[in-house]
């Protein structure tokens, strides 16, 4: 995603001139293309990321277009209040592109994960946020964002996420895109990095004739609210899955618009439990961990619908849950 | 400089019944940077009230916030404000808070409040004019407590490694800070040299001399190719004794007696 991000930005900074990228000593070998095509368009301000946003604040009230780049806990957490005064309440130019998004750098500890950064980007008054579903999305999203002027924070994954598109969609700030179309049992939001697993546990659901609509809900911000109203007039469950913490992401902005229309269905939220990470391991391993493998996401899937009276087929508690309550939790959201 | 000498005390006066109307704080803070403001306004900024979007103008930033009613007043004796609107300062429903917001039509180039923030904005603006080969400069007012904030010295040692000779930190030196004397809190010594070994350009004056500011202000940058900064040694609360160099007109108000008080001194001056 990250690729797809910086040729994308590169291609449009031919068009305009007007565009400069910042990093905060990030992207080692990442933006070597770009800099030897534009060399005065990128400026590395160094392990300061507060100043980063400052400049770019700066540079935007006089005209520019700016793209901030640094992993996403140093870019949204630690620049907090430079992003909602200096960018966000002057309404500014600035995109802010953070790389790793969720457990992508998993190895590299709890510095490195992000599981707030949708919560907090997303309280800020005029940012839009945005979590493409594959590399095909980020760069749609780039090229949307260079559209759109305003503040805008875009959470990629790290490299080489498989692609989920075979043909190119429709991409437009706020408007979900429809991944399948098989059946009104499930209805899933899938965003970031989730967007593949949740297509592979849709897969695995439909195999048990259980019918499954997806979608790739890229933009968190503003939600896709006319969507969401006419799903929950349709579908008997709704779920979210997101690699972000059940508060505050895309569980908690699609659970406003459903109470507010007094969904009577099933809805749940699929991500990482309100804790900091206490495994070792990387993405994938994580992942499975917290329950965000294609089978555990389906398992869950079907557990719940399972559980509701009314329904066929008796309630089994999957065997895959075992192994997380030796502490006595349940990871599962 | 007579009628410079006439305009302080005119900006005084405004000052004195904003706050006291509004029943707002920071006197002491606003009375502290009246010659600066005057100086920069009259004598240094290339700006325009009828074009204040001109991308090519001087910016200002008045990075501590807090002292906004000397602005509001010199805004408006610059033209930039009706004098009116100072009377809806601090009030419900008015026109004016007790922190600036961005307002270009006004002449408010950013909205400050949270210290620390002016410096790093200023040197994204003097990056961009530097960019665009623009005459735009850039100017940006701190406080002294103010540069005890990290993000000021993360922009510091960015716009000195950059040699932004396009930006100037002016350093509204009372010595006084929230709750204290700056040497008590968080010394902030040696000021100079600590400028200096970011790259800077240094030059300490009398904050109140309108010779010294305006030379020092017209002079910059001091060296080409380097950021310059003044340090304006001031006094907290300056023009009225009983203001000066106190901690309590931080927060304090004048009450109707005090008031009287204060302009019968500053009409004096």
């Amino acid at each position: 995603m990250r690729l797809s991000f910086v040729s994308k930005l590169e291609e449009l900074c031919r068009v305009d001139p007007d565009i400069y990228l910042l990093s905060a000593d990030l992207g080692f070998r990442l933006f070597d293309d770009f800099r030897k095509k534009h060399p005065g368009r990128f400026l590395n301000t160094g392990v300061a990321e507060p100043n980063m946003i400052g400049l770019a604040a700066g540079l935007a009230l006089s005209g520019k277009k700016v793209y901030c780049y640094s992993m996403v806990p140093f870019l949204t957490m630690r620049c907090f209040e430079q992003i909602r005064l200096d960018i966000c309440c002057h309404d500014l130019d600035v995109k802010l592109i953070g790389g790793g998004g969720g457990l992508a750098y998993g190895l590299e500890g709890v510095t490195h994960h992000s599981i707030e950064d949708i919560a907090v980007m997303r309280s800020l008054p005029n940012m839009k946020v945005i979590s493409p579903g594959d590399p095909l999305e980020a760069e749609l999203c780039i090229e949307e964002s260079f559209k759109y002027r305003g503040p805008m924070y875009v959470r990629l994954g790290r490299t080489g996420e498989p692609a989920v598109h075979g043909t190119v969609p429709d991409f437009q700030i706020g408007k979900a895109i429809n991944v399948i179309d098989a059946g009104r049992d499930i209805c899933i939001f899938a965003t970031g990095n989730m967007l593949y697993k949740a297509l592979q546990a849709a897969r695995l659901l439909l195999k048990k004739k259980i019918g499954v609509t997806l979608f790739s809900m890229h933009t968190i911000k503003p939600v896709d609210h006319d969507l969401i109203v006419s799903c929950a007039g349709s579908f008997r469950s709704v779920f979210t899955v997101e690699e972000h913490s059940i508060v505050g992401g895309l569980g908690s902005a699609v659970s406003e618009v459903l109470a507010e229309e007094s969904y009577g269905g099933i809805f749940r939220r699929i991500g990482i439990p309100d804790e900091f990470n206490r495994y070792v391991g990387k993405n994938e391993f994580l992942l499975d961990k917290y329950g965000l493998s294609a089978g555990k996401i389906a398992e869950k899937m079907e557990w719940v619908l399972r559980e509701q009276p009314g329904l066929p087929g008796a309630y089994e508690k999957p065997a895959v849950y075992s192994g997380d309550k030796q502490d006595g939790k349940n990871n599962i959201s | 400089m007579k009628e410079y000498r006439e305009l302080s005390r005119q900006v005084r006066k405004d000052i004195l019944h904003m706050v006291h109307g509004a029943g707002a704080p920071h006197i002491g803070s606003s009375f502290s940077v009246v010659e600066i403001l005057i100086a920069l306004y009259f004598e240094i900024l290339r700006v325009d009230p009828g074009n204040p979007f001109d991308p090519h103008r001087d910016r200002f930033i008045l990075s501590k916030g807090h002292a906004c009613p000397a602005l509001y007043s010199v805004l408006a004796h610059r033209g930039f404000l009706d004098e009116k609107i100072l009377e809806g300062f601090g009030r419900d429903g008015g026109t004016l808070e007790e922190h600036p917001a961005y307002d270009l039509t006004k002449g408010i180039e950013l909205t400050t409040g949270s210290l620390g923030h002016g410096l790093s904005v200023g040197a994204g603006m003097a990056l961009s004019s530097m960019y665009d080969n623009s005459p735009g400069r850039v100017f940006v007012l701190m406080s002294d407590g103010e540069v005890q904030s990290g993000f000021v010295w993360e922009a510091a040692m960015f716009a000195g490694h950059h040699g932004l000779a396009k930006l100037t930190a002016v350093i509204d030196y009372n010595k006084i800070q929230a709750m204290g004397r700056v040497e008590d809190i968080n010394d902030l010594e040696p000021i100079k040299k600590k400028w200096e070994s970011f790259g800077w350009s240094a030059r300490e004056i009398d904050g109140h001399d309108y010779g010294e500011i305006i030379d020092a202000l017209g002079h910059v940058p001091f060296e080409t190719e380097k950021p310059s900064v003044i340090i304006a040694h001031t006094v907290k609360g300056k023009g009225v004794s009983f203001f000066e160099d106190k901690l309590l007109w931080h927060y304090k108000f004048p009450d109707k007696e005090e008031l009287s008080r204060a302009l019968k001194e500053i009409l004096r001056q």
